[in-house]
C-alpha cells in the first residue's frame, strides 16, 4: 500500500482524538503494579557496598561478619562472578576509535566512582542485607580522583585507566564546507563558552528487578523495570550464557524512564548473577541515594564555540569543541559516545548555515557514568546554538526573532542536508516562528519589558529554534553491531466476543503509548476504542522489537500497529463476504459492525464474525480457514531518522538582588507531524519542558573535589515543582511524514530539548542592561550573582 | 535505605520519658514527629540503640495563654501551632513562619519541640524562638529549668540540652502594644530550606524604634541575632535600612551551604534585612 492510501483510509475518528491514559484510572485506585508490588515465595533482597571513594584500589575485602550474620543468604564480590557473568564492552563499531574497558557487574581490583557496587550481600530481608553492609571491612587504598572536565583533559594529571595513554574514550571530527574561510571572510564573529552541569533521571519508581532462575530448565524470568526487555533479554542470554527461548523479561508497570532504563548496570547484572547462585528469585529495588548514585547521569558539557555571519546576519560557520565527561566507562550497549555525536550533529541544524567544523573530546572522569537520556545531546546542541545566535542578534543589530527569520531553513530547501549530516524532509521552522510570534504577542512583552525595567525589574525574553530526532532507523544502532532492534512487530487477535487484543513490542513507561496503540488499531479496523486491548512488555507474549525509546513508540509502533490492523481487518471482511455470500471488497468494517461499502448498511456484528468463525465453522465452506489472528512487522525506511522540529519561548524575571529566578511564562509551538492524541502529545511536551527546566534551573549532580557526590539526596538535588513551573502554552504545526504510513514523527524529546535554552537567553536578555552574562547551567543564584558583579 | 536494629518505647507521661532517658542515656534518642530524625536513620546517619517515642504524651501537647505568656508544648505539631488561635493573637511570628517550614506533610507530623532540639541551622523556629526572646522549657528526672532561646543554641545540630534532658514547652512573651513582627526567607523552591531567612521583632513609639530583635538562620552554624541595635533610637527610613543592612552583612559570620558561598549568603541575607524591614508599619518609602 502507498503511504497515501494509507492516511486516506482512515475510517474512524480515534486518531487524533483526546483519549486519557487508560491505565490512569486504575494508578488513580492504586492499583498498579510495579515490580516491587510482585509477591514471590522464598524471595532473597540484594543489597550493595559502594564505593565511599571516588577512585581507590581495592586490597582486601573482608566479609566473614557478615556472612556470619542470620538471615544473610550469600555475600559476593566482583571476582566471584567471573564464571557466571561474562564482561561487556560499550562500544559500536561506527563509533570508530572509542576506547573503554571491559565492566563488570560489580568493581574488581579497582573501584572508579563514588557509588559503584563492590560488594553484594543477599539476605531474607532488605534490612538484614543493609546491617550485613556495615560489617563487611574493606581496605581501601585511595587514588587521585580525575573530576572536571578540564581535569580529565589535562596532560599532566592522573590517568583513570592505566591500559590507556590519557582519559580520552572518543573524538570525532565533523566538517563540511570551509568553515575557516567562512570566519575569515565573515563581517561579524561571536563566540563563548559554555558549561552545562550534570543531571540525573529522576523516576518516580527506582531501577528495580527481581531475578527468578530456575535451576531445572536452566531458565530465568525477570521482572524488570526497563523501557527495552528485548533487549534485556538478548543481554541476559549472552552474558550469563542461557538459552533465548529460557530467558524471559517481563516489565510490568514502569514508573517512568526518560532513558535511563535502558542501559546495562552492575547491580541488574548481579541480581541475576545471584539468582543463579542461589536458584531463589532475588530483588533489587534501588533506594534514592543508590538512584542518585548509580543511575545513569547526563549532560556534562563544556562547550566552546564560534559563530560566522554575513553582513546581512546570515550564519556562515559554526566553529564547535565540545569536551563531555561520561565516568569511567562508556555505558553499554548504546554506549556514552552517543550524546556528544548528537549534541555535534545539532549545531546549528535549524539554519541553513553552509559551514561548519566541529569537535567532540568524551572523556573519562570518576563520577557516576553518563549516558543517553530523554533528549540525548538536543539541550546542548540547542543551548549552545540559540546563545550564539542571540549574541550574534546583538552585533548585527536584528531583534531576536529577525535573525532567526533570515537563517532558518525554508519551505523551498526541502528536503535538506545540514551541515552536520542530517537529512530532513520536510519541517516547517517559517510557519511555527510565525505561529511563536503570535501566540506569546512579542511586540506587547518588548514593551511590558521596557516598561518594567524603568522600574528596576529585570523581565527577559529568550526564544529558541529546536529540531528533535524521532524514529530512529536500523543506520542508529543496529549499524555498529548493536543487538538493539530497529524494526517493531504487532499482533492483533479477534476475540470470540469480537473483542480485539493488540500485542505489540513498543513498550508502556506512563507516557500512555497503549492507549496510542488502542487508537491507531481501532481507527483502521473500525471498532470502538473499547473493545481494544493492548499488552505490551514481555518478551513471551509479545513479538520482538525495539520498544520504546528515542520517541520512536508512536511513529514506528503506531505504524506496526496500523499494518497489523489493515490486515486484520481484510481478513474480517474476507471472513465477512464469506458468511454473507459477497465479495470481501462489498463490505467495510465501522463502529465494530460489518456494512455494506455502497449504502453503509449494518449487515452483521464483529461479534457475530467472532461467534462463526470460532464455535460454527461447520456453517462455513468446505476447507475455509478463516485467519484470525495476524502479525505484522514493520522497519522504518527512508532517512535514517524522522526530525521534528519547533520553536520555545521563555518569559521571565530575574531577581537582581538574590539572583532567583521567576519563570512568568513558557511557550512551544511543535511540529510532530500527524497528531494521533492530542492530549498525550501535549503531556509530553510540558513535561519534557519541565525536564529541560529542571536542568537549567535547578538539578546539578554536585561532586566534590576529591569526587564525592555532594547532591544524593532529594534536599540537595533540586527537583523542579509544581510550585515554580509557569504555564506552559503549547500550539502544533503538521507536517506528516512520509516515511511511515501513519505519518507520525515523535515527540518525547521536543520539550526537553529547548527549553533550558530559552531560559538561558532570557536570563541573558533581562541582564543585558546591567552587563551580565551567563554561561554555566544550573542558573544558580550565586552564578546570577556573580555575573552581575554583586558577589 | 534501612534503619539499624533500635529498641522502641514508648512514654505516655513526660516523667516516663525522662526517667527512660535517665535509664537509657546517650544510647536512646527521643522520637517526636519523625521528620528529620527518621530519614537520618535510613540513611543511617543517625543509629540509636532505643528510640523513646513521645508523640502521645498528651500534657505537651496544649497552648495555652495566660498572663501575656503564651505557652507551647513541645509536642504540639506545626499544624497545631498554625491554627492556634492563642498564637495568631499573641505571636503572630509563627503565624507568618510555619507555611514556610518544608511542606504540608511534615508540617501534619513534625514538632515545635523536635525541631528546636533538632536545632538544624537552616529551621526556622529557632530564629522564632530568639527573635520572640523565648525561654524554652527543659525537664529530666532531676527536676525542671528554663532557658533563654538566645543561650540554648549553640551551633550547628548542638543546644544547652543536658544529657537525660528533654524540652517540654516554650514560653514567648505575649506581643506587645507597639510591637510588630515580620518573617521571610529566600529560596530556590518553595518548602526548600531557605538561602537566608529573617524573623524580626521591632517596638516602635511614634516612629522610633525603641527595641529590636533581628534573628536570622540558614546563614551561619545556629540561628543568630544581628543588625539589631542598629535600629535603635532611629525611625524606620531608607538611611536606617542600608545602615541596618550593612551591619547584619558584617555582624554575621556567614556560613556556605551546598549551591551558596559566602558572598552569596551575605548578599542575599542583606537583600533580605531590606525587604524584611521594609515591610513593617511606618516605613518610609
Amino acid at each position: 500500500m502507498s503511504t497515501t492510501s494509507g492516511k486516506a483510509q482512515r475510517h474512524s475518528q480515534f486518531v487524533g482524538q483526546d483519549k486519557p491514559r487508560r491505565n490512569a484510572i486504575r494508578h488513580a485506585h492504586g492499583r498498579g503494579r510495579f515490580v516491587d508490588d510482585i509477591a514471590f515465595g522464598n524471595l532473597a533482597h540484594l543489597a550493595f557496598l559502594r564505593s565511599p571513594y571516588a577512585h581507590a584500589e581495592i586490597l582486601e575485602i573482608d566479609t566473614e561478619a557478615a556472612r556470619a550474620l542470620p538471615g544473610v543468604v550469600d555475600v559476593f564480590t566482583g571476582p566471584d562472578l567471573v564464571d557466571i557473568c561474562t564482561p561487556w564492552v560499550g562500544k559500536l563499531d561506527h563509533f570508530s576509535g572509542l576506547r573503554t574497558p571491559e565492566q563488570y557487574p560489580l568493581a574488581m581490583e579497582r573501584a572508579r566512582w563514588n557509588g559503584e557496587p563492590v560488594v553484594a550481600v543477599v539476605a531474607e530481608s532488605r534490612a538484614i542485607a543493609e546491617d550485613a553492609l556495615d560489617l563487611i571491612m574493606v581496605e581501601w587504598a585511595e587514588l587521585p580522583a580525575i573530576i572536571g572536565i578540564d581535569n580529565s583533559r589535562s596532560t599532566n594529571g592522573p590517568i583513570l585507566h592505566p591500559q590507556y595513554d590519557s582519559n580520552v574514550a572518543f573524538v570525532m571530527n565533523l566538517t563540511a564546507g570551509d568553515a575557516k574561510a567562512a570566519f575569515r571572510d565573515a563581517a561579524y564573529i561571536v563566540e563563548d563558552t559554555l558549561e552545562l552541569g550534570r543531571q540525573t533521571g529522576l523516576t518516580l519508581e527506582p531501577r528495580s528487578i527481581v531475578a527468578d532462575f530456575d535451576p531445572s530448565l536452566r531458565k530465568l524470568t525477570a521482572y524488570h523495570s526497563t523501557q527495552t526487555p528485548y533487549q534485556m533479554q538478548d543481554v541476559f542470554v549472552r552474558h550469563f550464557n542461557l538459552s533465548e527461548e529460557n530467558v524471559r523479561v517481563i516489565s510490568p508497570d514502569v514508573g517512568g524512564s526518560f532513558g535511563m532504563k535502558l542501559h546495562v548496570y552492575g547491580e541488574e547484572m548481579a541480581a541475576v548473577a545471584a539468582s543463579i547462585r542461589l536458584g531463589r528469585p532475588v530483588k533489587f529495588i534501588a533506594d534514592r541515594m543508590e538512584s542518585f548514585l548509580s543511575d545513569i547521569h547526563l549532560r556534562e558539557h563544556k562547550v566552546h564555540a564560534r559563530m560566522a555571519l554575513n553582513s546581512g546576519g546570515e550564519i556562515l560557520a559554526m566553529e564547535v569543541d565540545d569536551a563531555t565527561g561520561i565516568g569511567p566507562f562508556s555505558v553499554y550497549p548504546r554506549t556514552s559516545a552517543m550524546e556528544g555525536n548528537q549534541a555535534l550533529r545539532l549545531m546549528g541544524a535549524p539554519y541553513k548555515m553552509p559551514h561548519y567544523d566541529g569537535t567532540l573530546t568524551v572523556l573519562f572522569q570518576n563520577k557516576a557514568p553518563t549516558c543517553q537520556y530523554r533528549a540525548v545531546g538536543h539541550p546542548i546542541g540547542v543551548t549552545v546554538t540559540e546563545h550564539l545566535v542571540d549574541l550574534a542578534a546583538k552585533a548585527v543589530g536584528l531583534n531576536p526573532f529577525e535573525i532567526r527569520r533570515r537563517n532558518i531553513v525554508t519551505q523551498d530547501m526541502y528536503p535538506h542536508t545540514t551541515a552536520t549530516g542530517y537529512i530532513l524532509e520536510r519541517l516547517s521552522h517559517e510557519e511555527c516562528l510565525a505561529k511563536l510570534e503570535a501566540l506569546m504577542d512579542y511586540p506587547k512583552l518588548i514593551a511590558e519589558q521596557k516598561e518594567m525595567r524603568e522600574r528596576g525589574i529585570y523581565r527577559g525574553i529568550g526564544i529558541a529554534a529546536f529540531i528533535e530526532i524521532t524514529n530512529p532507523g536500523p543506520a542508529f544502532y543496529g549499524i555498529g553491531g548493536a543487538r538493539i532492534s530497529s524494526q517493531d512487530g504487532c499482533v492483533i487477535k479477534l476475540e470470540p466476543s469480537g473483542k480485539i487484543r493488540v500485542s505489540v513490542s513498543v513498550t508502556e513507561q506512563g507516557q500512555g503509548t497503549e492507549t496510542i496503540m488502542a487508537q491507531v488499531a481501532a481507527t483502521y479496523l473500525g471498532v470502538d476504542l473499547d473493545h481494544v486491548d493492548v499488552v505490551t512488555g514481555d518478551t513471551e507474549r509479545t513479538p520482538y522489537g525495539g520498544a520504546t525509546w528515542a520517541s520512536r513508540g508512536a511513529g514506528i509502533g503506531g505504524a506496526t500497529v496500523m499494518k497489523a490492523a489493515l490486515a486484520m481487518k481484510e481478513n474480517i471482511l474476507e471472513i465477512a463476504g464469506v458468511i454473507l455470500q459477497g465479495e470481501a471488497d462489498d463490505f467495510d468494517l465501522v463502529d465494530g459492525q460489518i456494512v455494506d461499502r455502497s449504502n453503509q448498511q449494518v449487515r452483521m456484528s464483529l461479534a457475530e464474525i467472532g461467534r462463526i468463525a470460532y464455535f460454527r465453522p461447520d456453517t462455513l465452506p468446505q476447507d475455509y480457514h478463516p485467519q484470525l489472528s495476524v502479525s505484522r512487522h514493520f522497519v522504518p525506511q527512508g532517512t535514517p531518522f524522522d526530525f521534528t522540529n519547533g520553536v520555545q519561548a521563555s518569559y521571565l524575571e530575574v531577581d537582581v538582588e538574590t539572583g532567583i529566578v521567576k519563570l512568568l511564562n513558557h511557550w512551544v509551538v511543535e511540529d510532530c507531524g500527524i497528531i494521533l492524541n492530542q492530549q498525550l502529545v501535549d503531556e509530553q511536551i510540558r513535561g519534557g519542558v519541565v525536564h529541560g527546566l529542571g536542568g537549567v534551573l535547578f538539578e546539578e549532580c554536585l561532586y566534590s573535589e576529591n569526587g564525592q557526590m555532594m547532591s544524593a539526596t532529594m534536599a540537595d538535588y533540586l527537583a523542579p515543582l509544581a510550585s515554580e513551573m509557569p504555564d506552559i502554552q503549547i500550539d502544533h504545526v503538521c507536517t506528516p511524514t512520509e516515511m511511515t504510513p501513519l505519518g507520525a514523527k515523535g515527540v518525547g524529546e521536543a520539550g526537553t530539548a529547548a527549553a533550558g535554552a530559552v531560559v538561558l537567553n532570557a536570563v541573558n536578555d533581562a541582564l543585558r542592561p546591567l552587563g551580565g552574562t551567563l554561561r554555566t547551567t544550573p542558573l544558580t543564584p550565586e552564578r546570577i550573582l556573580k555575573a552581575l558583579g554583586k558577589i | 535505605m534501612k534503619p539499624g536494629l533500635f529498641q522502641y518505647v514508648r512514654a505516655d507521661d513526660v516523667e516516663k520519658a525522662v526517667s527512660l532517658l535517665q535509664e537509657f542515656g546517650d544510647e536512646a534518642q527521643l522520637l517526636a514527629g519523625g521528620q528529620s530524625l527518621v530519614p537520618a536513620m535510613a540513611l543511617r546517619m543517625a543509629l540509636p540503640d532505643v528510640l523513646i517515642d513521645i508523640s502521645s504524651i498528651a500534657e505537651m501537647r496544649s497552648i495555652t495563654l495566660t498572663d501575656d505568656v503564651l505557652r507551647i508544648g513541645a509536642g504540639c505539631r506545626y499544624v497545631d501551632v498554625l491554627r492556634s488561635e492563642d498564637v495568631a493573637r499573641a505571636a503572630p511570628m509563627l503565624v507568618q513562619a510555619i507555611p514556610f517550614i518544608a511542606h504540608e506533610a511534615i508540617r501534619n507530623r513534625g514538632t515545635i519541640g523536635g525541631s528546636l532540639a533538632h536545632a538544624d541551622p537552616a529551621s526556622e523556629l529557632p530564629a522564632c524562638m530568639l527573635a520572640l526572646d523565648a525561654a524554652i522549657v527543659l525537664q529530666s528526672a532531676s527536676g525542671a529549668r528554663t532557658i533563654a532561646a538566645e543561650d540554648f543554641f549553640l551551633g550547628t545540630y548542638s543546644t544547652a540540652l543536658d544529657e537525660g534532658e528533654m524540652i517540654i514547652a516554650v514560653e514567648i512573651p505575649a506581643i506587645a502594644v507597639n510591637q510588630h513582627h515580620r518573617f521571610l526567607e529566600i529560596s530556590r523552591r518553595s518548602g526548600d530550606y531557605a538561602i537566608s531567612g529573617g524573623a524580626f521583632v521591632l517596638e516602635m513609639d511614634a516612629g522610633i524604634i525603641t527595641a529590636a530583635r533581628l534573628a536570622f538562620f540558614a546563614v551561619g552554624d545556629c540561628a543568630v541575632l544581628a543588625g539589631s541595635e542598629a535600629l535603635l533610637g532611629k525611625p524606620l527610613n531608607a538611611e536606617t535600612i542600608d545602615q541596618v543592612a550593612q551591619r547584619v552583612g558584617e555582624e554575621i559570620t556567614f556560613y556556605g551551604d551546598l549551591y551558596n558561598g559566602i558572598g552569596a549568603k551575605r548578599q542575599i541575607t542583606k537583600t533580605l534585612t531590606r525587604r524584611l524591614l521594609a515591610q513593617f508599619p511606618g516605613m518610609e518609602l
